[in-house]
């Protein structure tokens, strides 16, 4: 088990490097005249190769990536070329924010997506149906414009719910959950229809395997048999789908958080990106990319425990 | 061929039961299959709801600049934020914009991008896809690794990362979300391609001479097209989507009319009018519902399709007497179905067994089967794929697939109905009491009837701890008796492996010991021994032969093999389309067939074998 760990570590390692090499080199490769964007039109010559100088962007591309992948492994993603705040810095006190919101969405996401998902599979009918049609409505509306319809209607124009939320997650769980119930359910509703339907056909696919039928037939009951053994079979194909569904989120919050003003990781990335503020687009790339590879590593964990054949191999 | 095989027909998937396209049996007649299809979709509602939304949508598109008004920039200062009027049907923009101008250019946009990035998708995934299913090797694993990666990168970011680096341009941010989303296609493609490339008909291509190419172009690609169709679908609708985000956070060409850019002008002025947002939103949401409805009524006109070919596969194989019985069938005749007087462990009297089918009719798959067990003694139930024998067996144990129904006569278990005489559905109440602890099963298919997550020793023990109520440590050590009991070297061992640590032999052994675990007066084996070796077969019957005298226990064996029967059998029920033939002793039977269907079976078995090595040494050695 230790040494599947230290495989997939490692493969997950080689992604982040990869990654980091290729986004870095897109990157600067491809933006012009850097300096002259930052100074402004006004700017001499010698001011912009002052400042070309400054920022380091006279040393070769390559020099410059493995200086920037040295600072990054101590813990330094440079500093933002407008702000002159660290990267590290503003991710930091950013995170929280997203993160709460993305993760208590994946939750929610896990929960809802396995209770309807296995009550469809299971009683088939007339709950099937209803799940059926709820994801055909849940994958034509984007996420953001579920957002946007929140906001108009229950908070704007029925003033159940804060339209914009400053509130971070130290104010406390009440004013948190009120201000952030928005944001979170948009986030989450494509995320329950899409996985109720997967974790639905997983259930359904386990159902019809043979020793479903050989269990019943040792006198197994019915929930048993559902609950320990269809389930955990189930699971695997649940992870993947949720692992999934949490990497598109990661992207989604970025326009959610613009909807409700919140401080997160979004606001950041859009300043950043409409500048061309490269080493905070870095940064933000890097960080999202780190927090796929974990969640990766743990789906494969979880799974390997699930699974006993992929445990051994 | 076995009658699982028939069972899984049977129990074809509802419509929609899965979310993945399936790529499989798509036949080579490509054209023709691709014809019924299409007939099917446009019978479908849905499907032509759909295609209508998508054809209004792209002729608005197209007739863009001979349908709008104004320009897509064009803006009246003095009349910004209006109601919708003569001049603006939908009204104005904050910049005093015709909103419904706005509104098609930005349909010819979003149309056009989709259709980019579904394009750049396509042809990077689909070649991938076909010469890593074709050839694997080294291509195969370096192109997972890549997969691996793109699949773990959050779209939207990826696109911020594109524009800070490209500046706003929708076409660039479509061809990298294009190459990002190529894997779905490959995936697809790869998975299709494995799945066709060993099958015989590909082999005989080859064998035949025609090259790779023209091999992947005439067969692999009539499999892989309509998946494809399917995903473009989706496709389509996840790139909207995306640029439409993109857009609405103003990283887009401020140059360009967009539904992102009028969903976000609309949300600045969300107090003043609301209905701003309303058009875009609803533009979107019926573009993508549009697509994503098209994508599901494919599917489902595919998955139609291979329910009729089941259907008429099946009715080939269950010949004239099973056809079709009319309408509702005839509720059984009670005055028929005679108890009798002596006591059998199972009697089963008339039964009929059938499934209802889409037309209201009920297709019987088993007709008018009678006959009894006794304890000690062992019946086999002969017949050839589709004969109703495993159906036969499966009504018994209480575990026919859930729209089965038992359309005529009853069966007894040791003098009490589980099935009454008039009753729809066998009495789960009654079987569930009975199954385990006095009926157990011996399956087919060893491998796939262990569960593959739970130690062999979870799978032994659990079932005697719920069913005689005994502590773990007892049922354990049972466990470890029963599995040296039927011929396991070590018990210790292979109670503690996983199903896929031991061999198919081996998980038979396993699941015999399962069977007759709880002491039960009745076991129903189906085809126990076909799926093993020859040798192992052998092991296996004289196992199951030794178990039964020494319990005492009555057996069912349905096999199709004569073989078995002589070997094994006290009497034997000969089986076809549903119906049963002859019984009687096996000696009688063996000796003096007096059914012609019995005797072909008898000869088939006896003269086959010096042919049939002939025919697999000459299968073996292809004249190339």
């Amino acid at each position: 088990m230790i040494r599947f760990i230290a495989k997939r570590l490692g493969s997950g390692l080689a992604v982040l490097f990869v990654v980091s090499a290729i986004t870095f080199f897109l990157l600067y490769m491809s933006s012009g005249s850097i300096a002259r964007n930052i100074l402004g039109d006004q700017a001499t010559a010698e001011q912009v190769a002052l400042k070309e100088a400054e920022l380091g962007l006279d040393q070769p591309l390559v020099a410059r990536y493995f200086s920037w992948v040295f600072d990054a492994l101590g813990g330094n993603l440079g500093a933002s070329w407008f702000t002159s705040e660290p990267v590290a810095n503003s991710l930091a006190s950013r995170i929280p924010v997203t993160m709460t919101m993305v993760f208590a969405a994946m939750i929610l996401i896990a929960i809802c997506a396995t209770l309807i998902g296995v009550t469809a599979a299971v009683k088939r009918g007339w709950v099937d149906r209803v799940v059926q049609v709820g994801a055909i409505i849940g994958d034509s509306i984007p996420g953001f414009v579920i957002g946007v319809i929140l906001v108009t209607v229950l908070a704007i124009q029925l003033g159940l719910f804060p339209a914009t939320s400053t509130i971070s997650p130290e104010s406390g769980p009440d004013a948190w959950v009120y201000s952030m119930s928005l944001p979170v359910i948009a986030l989450l509703v494509n995320g329950v229809t899409g996985g109720a339907q997967q974790i639905r056909s997983a259930v359904i696919k386990q159902l019809e395997r043979d020793y479903v039928r050989t269990l019943r037939s040792r006198g197994i009951g019915e929930r048993e048999i559902l609950f320990k053994h269809v389930l955990r079979s189930a699971a695997p194909a649940g992870l993947t789908v949720l692992s999934l569904q949490l990497i598109g989120m990661l992207g989604g919050v970025v326009i959610i958080e613009q909807i409700f003003a919140l401080p997160g990781m979004g606001p950041l990335a859009v300043t950043a990106t409409g500048q061309s503020d490269l080493p905070v687009v870095m940064g933000v790339v890097m960080y999202t990319v780190g927090v796929v590879i974990v969640v990766n590593l743990l789906v494969d964990v979880l799974n390997g425990w699930l699974n006993p054949k992929v445990r051994v191999s | 061929m076995s009658d699982s095989v028939e069972t899984a027909a049977v129990a074809a998937p509802a419509p929609g039961t899965s979310t993945q396209p399936a790529p499989t049996h798509t036949g080579q007649s490509g054209t023709v299959v691709r014809s019924t299809v299409l007939r099917r979709l446009f019978k479908n509602p849905l499907g032509i709801v759909a295609m209508a939304i998508l054809l209004v949508i792209s002729l608005l598109a197209v007739l863009a600049p001979v349908l709008a008004p104004f320009e897509e920039n064009y803006s009246n200062i003095a009349k910004t934020l209006a109601a919708p009027d003569s001049v603006n049907i939908l009204g104005t923009d904050s910049a005093g914009r015709d909103v419904w101008s706005r509104l098609l250019f930005g349909a010819q946009l979003t149309l056009l991008s989709a259709l980019l990035c579904a394009g750049v998708a396509i042809a990077i995934g689909l070649p991938a896809g076909l010469i890593a299913g074709y050839y694997a090797g080294k291509f195969e694993a370096v192109s997972n690794w890549v997969v691996s990666i793109l699949m773990s990168l959050p779209g939207l970011i990826v696109l911020l990362t594109i524009r800070a680096a490209f500046g706003p341009s929708v076409w660039i941010s479509m061809i990298a979300f294009g190459i990002l989303i190529s894997p779905s296609y490959f995936r697809l493609t790869r998975t299709a391609v494995q799945s066709v490339r060993n099958e015989l008909y590909v082999d005989a291509a080859r064998v035949s001479g025609l090259s790779d190419w023209s091999i992947i172009a005439r067969h692999i690609f009539s499999v892989v097209r309509a998946p494809i169709i399917i995903q473009t679908a989706a496709i389509a609708g996840v790139a909207i989507a995306i640029q439409s985000g993109l857009e609405f956070l103003g990283l887009g060409d401020p140059s360009k009319a967009t539904w992102g850019v009028m969903l976000s002008e609309g949300f600045k002025n969300v107090y003043l009018t609301p209905t701003l947002l309303f058009w875009p939103a609803l533009a979107m949401a019926l573009t993508i519902g549009g697509l994503v409805l098209l994508g599901n009524a494919i599917r489902d006109a595919l998955e139609d399709g291979e329910k009729i070919k089941h259907r008429k596969k099946k009715a080939t194989l269950e010949g004239s007497t099973a056809a079709p019985a009319a309408a509702r069938p005839s509720r059984k005749s009670v005055a028929a179905v005679d108890a009798g007087t002596e006591h059998h462990l199972v009697k089963v009297t008339n039964l009929g067994v059938g499934y209802p089918q889409a037309d209201g009719s009920i297709k019987k798959v088993v007709d008018d089967v009678s006959f009894h067990v006794d304890r000690g003694e062992i019946l086999g139930i002969v017949g050839e794929s589709g004969s109703g024998k495993s159906q036969t067996a499966f009504s018994i144990l209480g575990l026919l697939p859930d729209n089965a129904r038992i359309v005529a006569g009853s069966i007894q278990f040791d003098g009490n109905y589980t099935v009454a005489p008039g009753e729809e559905l066998v009495s789960q109440a009654r079987l569930s009491k009975l199954r385990g602890r006095r009926i157990s099963y011996i399956p087919q298919e060893p491998m796939s009837n262990l569960d593959p997550a739970f130690t062999i020793g979870y799978q032994l023990v659990t079932p005697m701890v719920r069913v005689l109520g005994i502590a773990k440590e007892e049922a354990r050590k049972r466990a470890l008796k029963l599995l040296t009991d039927v011929g396991i070297t070590n018990p210790e061992r292979t109670f503690n492996a996983y199903p896929h640590e031991v061999s198919g032999g081996m998980a038979q052994r396993v699941l015999i010991a399962g069977a007759i675990s709880c002491e039960p007066d009745l076991v129903i084996a189906d085809e126990p021994t076909t799926a093993l070796d020859v040798t192992v077969q052998a092991d296996v019957l004289d196992l199951l032969r030794e178990l039964q005298q020494r319990l005492n226990i009555g057996v069912i064996l349905v096999t199709h093999n004569f073989g078995v029967v002589a070997d094994l059998c006290d009497r034997v029920a000969v089986m076809q389309n549903g119906r049963l033939v002859e019984e009687g002793s096996v000696r009688d039977i063996l000796r003096n067939p007096k059914e012609p269907y019995t005797r072909t079976l008898l000869a088939s078995m006896l003269e086959g074998k010096t042919p049939m090595s002939m025919l697999v040494s000459r299968q073996k050695e292809p004249v190339a």
